[in-house]
């Protein structure tokens, strides 16, 4: 008891010391817990109840999970199709992120900086990838099927946008040229960053080509940036949505890019039924964090 | 060695065929990458006639500002005035994007720089936050914004953006390179933890600055799209809004959209240019350590 009296009384002393260091976080700490943390919560909270926003929620226990994974059969679409888009969105834009970070640092610095520049304007340039839709149109002055139809490799035009069997994969194209984001240029931060006296050392002490020196020297000393891509590429690839629903409608021909995000977007949007979207919020919170942890854990043993 | 003797200026383990390839791999990314953007940038300056040819070809031939002057007209005629539109928009990036360097800035100098309790606890929430999209928490932000009667106000899209967790933690990143041997020299001065903060942090961290303007801007210059479950009235709808309803005018309109996709990607496509080496310098810190 006396210890833990102790060390309550010291921790008092330590905030008053403090005092300035709590004047200085408050204003960011009061909006990130209104808009963050709280909304996490009550997002947790309402996903155990049947609310919809006339009537005050009523508690249903487990009711929504339920539903969700025996009933919803189009949840498990969702399901399928996003763990589908982020297995291959998120590992090939991460690699790509980097694979590309890596080539182009090679570069003379100012073609440098003209190719990033290239590089990085698609994840910036907000809803320019409706252009998208120009260029896979269904009818024959569709870019894409003027080209090949021109050089007879096809007949006749095919419908890209509408067709089950190429949406999924034209979605997931448009999704990896907005990929190259955030994590792309701390690749390319990374990547100067690393002491040029290794590679020197490391050629006197015979690594004989570029990809030697990528394994031993280069991805060893980028782990920490490594780690933060990690994060910003597996979050961003299980909220596909609105590539989605801007180039193959919403919602699509047989379901075929309904992913967890439209979900729920349909039912917290359209239909109302907040207590069923929040147990689809909370399910997808719940996916995006373990990978990020798992993925967290494997990237700390690179180059160990 | 002796390779790198001859050709000076040359890295170390280079090969010539290593070279081309690599200039190939990256001409073939850089079309995929490219090519739509070009598409924009041509079509913006087509005559009517070349937009409809076929087939189609990317390249514009009798380039022509008939578009834009197009563009100009569906302006001046629509029923909100054009430059409230722009004020608007100007408003909510500036306002939003100031209060959100300055506040996270604040945030991030004493959990760089100071130990005081909590302070692990709370950094360790923000990076758990980049781990999750802002689509899972929609729903109750949307109640939360309107039980705060924040519905049809600028503050509904303007005060979430201040909270921004992204700018917070690469500020924090880049502040914690900063010299100790700085800090304690102006304390011993007798310097107030703010006056350091403020005169001495501040002013060094331009480059990370930069980066947050850069990233608030670009979330808040489109942020019609996630703004118009927040904002109702015609008047405080932003330029994105209204230019997407151009957009969404259809056909006849093919020419006035070409130019409007021009001019939103150009706004941050040229802010980026002009920031760039600063944001890929605060990138830098921008790691994870464990």
């Amino acid at each position: 008891m006396v210890s833990m009296k102790k060390k309550v009384n010291y921790t008092l002393n330590e905030v008053k010391k403090n005092k300035h260091c709590y004047v200085l976080i408050a204003p960011y700490f009061i909006i990130f817990f209104i808009f963050t943390a709280l909304p996490v919560i009550t997002s947790l909270l309402m996903s155990f109840t049947y609310f919809n926003m006339l009537e005050p929620p009523r508690w249903i226990g487990w009711d929504n999970y339920a539903r969700l994974f025996v009933k919803d059969d189009v949840f498990l679409i969702a399901v399928k199709n996003t763990f589908l888009f982020a297995a291959i969105t998120g590992p090939l834009s991460y690699i790509a992120c980097f694979i590309l970070g890596w080539l182009i640092n090679e570069l003379p610095p100012k073609i440098r900086s003209f190719i990033t520049l290239v590089f990085y304007a698609p994840s910036i340039s907000g809803s320019a990838f409706v252009i998208w839709k120009f260029l896979f149109s269904g009818d024959a002055h569709g870019y894409i099927n003027a080209f090949l139809m021109k050089n007879g490799i096809i007949a006749e035009p095919i419908q890209w946008l509408t067709d089950p069997k190429y949406m999924l994969a034209i979605v997931i194209i448009v999704q990896l040229w907005l990929s190259l984001g955030t994590s792309f240029l701390a690749f390319i931060a990374g990547l100067q960053n690393v002491d040029k006296t290794l590679y020197e050392a490391g050629a006197v002490d015979g690594i004989k080509n570029r990809w030697q020196e990528l394994w031993f020297i280069t991805l060893p000393s980028m782990r920490p940036q490594l780690m933060f891509g990690a994060v910003m590429q597996i979050t961003a690839s299980f909220a596909v949505a609105d590539v989605a629903t801007n180039l193959v409608g919403f919602p699509s021909t047989k379901y075929a890019a309904h992913t967890i995000v439209t979900h729920l977007m349909d039912y917290g949007s359209i239909r109302f039924e907040m207590g069923y979207a929040c147990a689809i919020a909370t399910v997808l919170f719940t996916i995006m964090l373990l990978s990020n942890l798992v993925v967290q854990k494997l990237l700390r043993k690179v180059g160990e | 060695m002796a390779k790198a003797k001859i050709i000076k200026g040359r890295k170390v383990n280079r090969s010539f065929a290593g070279d081309l390839g690599l200039f190939i791999f990256l001409s073939i990314i850089g079309i995929y990458m490219a090519l739509p953007l070009v598409f924009v940038i041509n079509n913006a300056f087509k005559p009517l006639d070349e937009i409809f040819i076929f087939p189609p070809r990317i390249f514009v031939r009798n380039p022509t500002l008939s578009n834009f002057s197009q563009l100009f007209n569906l302006m001046s005629n629509s029923w909100v005035p054009f430059s409230r539109y722009i004020f608007n928009t100007v408003f909510i990036t500036f306002v939003g994007t100031a209060g959100h360097v300055i506040i996270a800035s604040m945030a991030a100098y004493p959990l760089a720089k100071k130990n005081f309790p909590g302070k692990k606890l709370l950094f360790s929430m923000v990076v758990l936050s980049l781990m999750f999209s802002p689509q899972v928490t929609a729903i109750p932000n949307y109640m939360i914004i309107s039980k705060l009667k924040l519905i049809d106000t600028y503050w509904a899209i303007i005060i979430p953006a201040i909270g921004s967790t992204l700018g917070l933690y690469l500020m924090k990143q880049s502040m914690e390179t900063f010299p100790d041997a700085i800090l304690e020299a102006a304390q011993i001065d007798g310097a107030s933890e703010y006056r350091i903060f403020w005169s001495i942090v501040m002013p060094n961290m331009k480059p990370a600055w930069l980066t947050l303007i850069i990233f608030s801007f670009q979330s808040l210059w489109s942020s019609g799209s996630s703004g118009k479950n927040y904002i109702y009235s015609e008047q405080l709808k932003t330029l994105d809004y209204a230019l997407s309803q151009v957009l969404a005018g259809g056909i006849a309109r093919t020419g006035a959209t070409a130019a409007v996709s021009l001019l939103m990607i150009s706004v941050p496509i040229i802010i980026f240019i002009i920031t760039q080496s600063n944001v890929i310098e605060t990138m830098t810190t921008s790691g994870m350590k464990e």
